[in-house]
């Protein structure tokens, strides 16, 4: 329990530190600055350490998040393949709110008919359900990119402003929105939290269990779906962090169970990202640099760890 | 010669054909259009379909592995990164040099990945794509760090995104001859190749030295991921598409196979470049953009099409 | 005549193989037996140039194992190693013909492809010859690599528990073509499991244990009770059958 505890503070300080100094005189319009993007850190660290924890024990495979399989790419796919075919004017006349909802309605539907099949059919031979979501996220980002080539320039420019978030252009006005999607997501993923540890037991046990296997697996998906979604909306893609975090939190909770496992994930993601951001933007000055760390050195923590034999 | 290999370069000729025909310019007049542009592009773009596809043979026989090629285990940015040090150390140095170096630098990656994945379980093949992916995502932010820092970022970017052939000009592609010959020098060497897949143990039974085949190896994946790199900027897949299509109809008798692998890799990038000429015709797509889409939905219909085996 | 003198041999701190000296003779089929981790597979792969050698002497018909081009010795000894796998899909006669590299350097002659189509036969590997290996049963894949060493046509032949995955059809044949192969004046040292198979087929064998040599000899002097009992902790008998032994395990 301590060290949930020390996590916690662990958090907070350095939420207080990316917040509270050098307000100076306009300290309200800076304060509200700075906790929208705390706010937007925080749901990120959340929804990416949730999602790649749900999606590792659908997918029965500790070294797999639901960006290396391509979510995210097919989540950018969809809303560059939404404006073309809306039309600019089309496109304007949603909220972003309504937008953002339709996006994600999508990617559900779009997550469930494709992993939803390559994990029932595709089980038995691991390699190739790997292989085929690493180049189905190459698929759908150079489908984005051939999209955005050919469609025509004023659709160009809105699809440039609707994926061009990234951590120091977190995507306000989704936050509530977010806020909701995420909170509504991981309640449920904690509630569902005994059944995952079945589920993570494999096909033939949970079933024997008696645990209606087949369609928690398409419940989770769609619970990771909506996660990818919230995460890539507002801040763009990221693929190392999810790994990173998932691979640090078993060690931290010392156990496979997946409530704690889930806090853990949650906590460690929210910290990297808040202390990372604190970092860099107080202390080095930078302010687009983030995420590119998060690569770099979730990255090399992950071969680290791979190397240690601590990831399998 | 044997029959795939024959056909692709029959196909090959209609192609080539249709690449010097395609274009913005008319090719009447004294030729100019066609002796400076369209001969070098279509000559640029076969010698670098042909040279990624050997590389990325040679490079899955060193990884005894499948699911790499140059471009995913860290060649490529690791090349990136030796050509942005030389670049901003002496920006004035000798085009060899730079070459030199980025050669040099994709040498150092390649072999840190190899020296990595030795480490890891052997019977965990999955491993090895996933931790090529992660290596060459640790070099990417790297590189793309000091291009941000540096106002390099739009070379970067072309060097590791966008490879395009829209570019090429005489004079200003004849290093990929260089990335040709390197890959020739693999075609010539293949039953080695060959004999590395089948293992480090088999290999030092029939008298042959891994580590130098190895070291070959290397250098050939190195020099032509360079090359094409700093030429016309990193092309995706078709050191991952091609060798696995081939050796799925051909097997991997490389002696065999490699001739067509190259043909093959030739023939792919200049139907994608000529696509990519065509598709909003006047402008152009990057060839990198077209392949993304054609190559990895070529890909998932060959990982789906047949049972693994037979 | 293989010739082994002062071997240590150390994986980290374990001491893996202990100051081994022996001699395996030529024209003979040697087999090493011995319980699991009593050096065997590495003494045939230090015999073998697979494993560098790290302390002693090694010459395979006079020729020193540390010192000889590995493209030299590959001409006078064909290793198979445990549990060959390959990852690349090549078919049975691609992976056969591989065994003559050493001998034509890429450029096969008629003699070759003769010795690959004799070794393809040799295991009765015909009417497989043009599937692809990763097509094949793992027993059919086992003489696939039993192929491509016999196609190498070396004096020596060193295989590390070629029985494994064979059948026991296919197991008596691979030891009638071993002893048919003796019976020509080739050397074969094998790492055998099953000791019934030793004391049936091999001329010579040698017993290990934790790194060392406990007993070498004919079949008739190593596989007695009173070498055999202590060499595996457990009791068993030994019989004769058709004036050979027989050694009752499993009972």
């Amino acid at each position: 329990m301590a060290r949930y505890v020390l996590l916690g503070l662990a958090l907070l300080a350095s939420a207080a530190v990316y917040l509270l100094p050098n307000l100076g005189a306009k300290w309200e319009f800076v304060l509200a600055l700075r906790a929208t993007r705390l706010a937007g850190l925080v749901l990120v660290g959340i929804a990416i350490a949730v999602a790649t924890v749900l999606f590792q024990t659908v997918a029965r495979n500790r070294i797999l998040t639901p960006q290396i399989m391509g979510l995210d790419a097919l989540f950018i796919f969809l809303q560059t393949a939404l404006v073309a075919g809306l039309g600019p004017i089309g496109f304007a006349a949603l909220s972003s709110q309504a937008r953002f909802g339709l996006e994600v309605a999508l990617l559900i539907g779009a997550a469930l008919l494709l992993f939803g099949t390559l994990l029932g059919r595709g089980a038995q031979d691991v390699p190739r359900m790997i292989l085929t979501g690493v180049i189905l996220g190459v698929l759908f980002r150079s489908l984005s990119g051939f999209l955005a080539r050919v469609m025509d320039p004023n659709a160009f420019v809105i699809v440039q402003a609707e994926v061009a978030a990234s951590f120091s252009r977190v995507n306000a006005g989704l936050l509530p929105v977010a806020a909701l999607a995420t909170l509504a997501v991981v309640g449920l993923a904690l509630w569902l939290a005994p059944r995952l540890d079945v589920l993570a037991l494999g096909r033939p046990a949970a079933v024997s269990l008696g645990l209606a296997h087949d369609r928690l697996v398409l419940i989770v998906l769609a619970l990771v779906a909506v996660l990818v979604a919230v995460a890539t909306a507002l801040v763009g893609p990221l693929s190392f962090l999810g790994l990173l975090v998932a691979a640090l939190a078993r060690p931290f909770a010392g156990t496979d169970r997946h409530l704690p496992v889930l806090i853990s994930a949650m906590m460690l993601a929210a910290l990297m990202l808040v202390a990372g951001q604190t970092l860099f933007e107080r202390a080095l000055g930078q302010q687009s640099t983030l995420p590119a760390v998060v690569e770099f050195a979730g990255g090399l923590v992950f071969l680290f760890l791979l190397l240690r034999g601590r990831i399998r | 010669m044997n029959r795939p290999a024959l056909l692709l370069a029959l196909l090959l000729v209609p192609l080539a054909g249709a690449s010097l025909g395609v274009g913005v310019a008319s090719l009447s007049g004294d030729g100019l259009v066609f002796w400076v542009s369209r001969l070098p592009r279509t000559l640029a773009v076969m010698l670098t379909g042909a040279a990624l596809a050997v590389a990325g043979v040679v490079m899955q026989q060193l990884v005894r592995n499948r699911f790499v090629e140059p471009g995913t285990t860290g060649t490529g940015e690791a090349a990136a990164l030796g050509l942005l040090t030389v670049t901003l150390i002496a920006p004035g140095a000798a085009l060899w040099v730079k070459m030199l170096a980025a050669t040099a630098a994709g040498l150092l990656g390649t072999a840190a990945f190899l020296a990595l994945i030795r480490r890891l379980p052997p019977q965990e093949v999955l491993l090895v794509p996933i931790a090529g992916l992660v290596w060459s995502g640790v070099l990417g932010a790297m590189v793309l760090h000091i291009g941000w820092q540096t106002d390099l970022l739009q070379l970067v970017g072309i060097w590791l995104m966008t490879g395009e052939f829209s570019g090429v000009i005489a004079g200003r592609y004849e290093l990929l001859w260089l990335a040709g010959l390197a890959a020739a020098l693999a075609i010539f060497a293949a039953d080695r190749f060959a004999i590395l897949g089948l293992g480090d143990g088999v290999a030092r039974g029939l008298g042959l030295n891994p580590r130098s085949v190895m070291r070959l190896g290397m250098v050939v994946v190195a020099l032509v991921t360079a090359l094409v790199m700093a030429t016309v900027g990193m092309v995706p897949f078709i050191g991952l598409v091609v060798p696995n299509i081939v050796s799925r109809v051909m097997g991997d008798n490389l002696r065999a196979s490699l001739p067509v692998t190259a043909l093959g890799g030739a023939a792919l990038l200049l139907a994608c470049d000529i696509l990519g000429r065509l598709v909003i015709h006047p402008y152009e797509i990057p060839v990198s953009a077209v392949l993304g889409v054609c190559g990895s939905a070529l890909f998932l219909w060959l990982l789906w099409r047949a049972p693994r085996h037979g | 005549m293989i010739k082994v003198t002062d071997l240590s041999h150390r994986i980290g701190p374990a001491p893996i193989l202990s100051d081994v000296s022996l001699s395996l003779p030529a024209g003979k089929i040697t087999a090493l037996i011995g319980p699991n981790g009593a050096g065997k597979s590495t003494l045939l792969s230090l015999i073998a140039r697979l494993t560098p050698l790290q302390h002693g002497q090694i010459t395979v018909a006079g020729l020193d194992v540390a010192r000889t081009p590995s493209a030299a010795l590959a001409k006078v000894m064909a290793i198979l190693p445990q549990n060959a796998s390959v990852h690349s899909r090549l078919r049975v006669r691609d992976l056969v013909a591989f065994g003559r590299w050493p001998h034509h350097q890429g450029r096969p002659g008629p003699e070759d492809r003769a010795m690959v189509a004799a070794a393809i036969t040799r295991m009765g590997l015909d009417a497989l010859a043009d599937r692809f290996l990763d097509a094949l049963s793992g027993g059919q894949r086992q003489r696939a690599h039993l192929a491509m060493a016999f196609a190498q046509g070396t004096e020596w032949l060193l295989l590390d528990e070629p029985l494994a995955a064979l059948d026991m059809a296919h197991a008596r044949r691979l030891m009638q073509e071993l002893a048919a192969l003796r019976d020509a004046g080739k050397s074969v040292v094998l790492v055998l499991h099953e000791v019934n198979y030793a004391a049936a087929w091999a001329d010579h064998v040698v017993a290990m244990q934790n790194g060392r040599i406990v007993a070498e000899g004919p079949p008739a002097e190593v596989f007695t009770p009173a070498v055999l009992e202590p060499l595996y902790d457990m009791p068993l008998r030994v019989e004769t059958y058709a004036g050979r032994p027989l050694v009752l395990n499993h009972l």
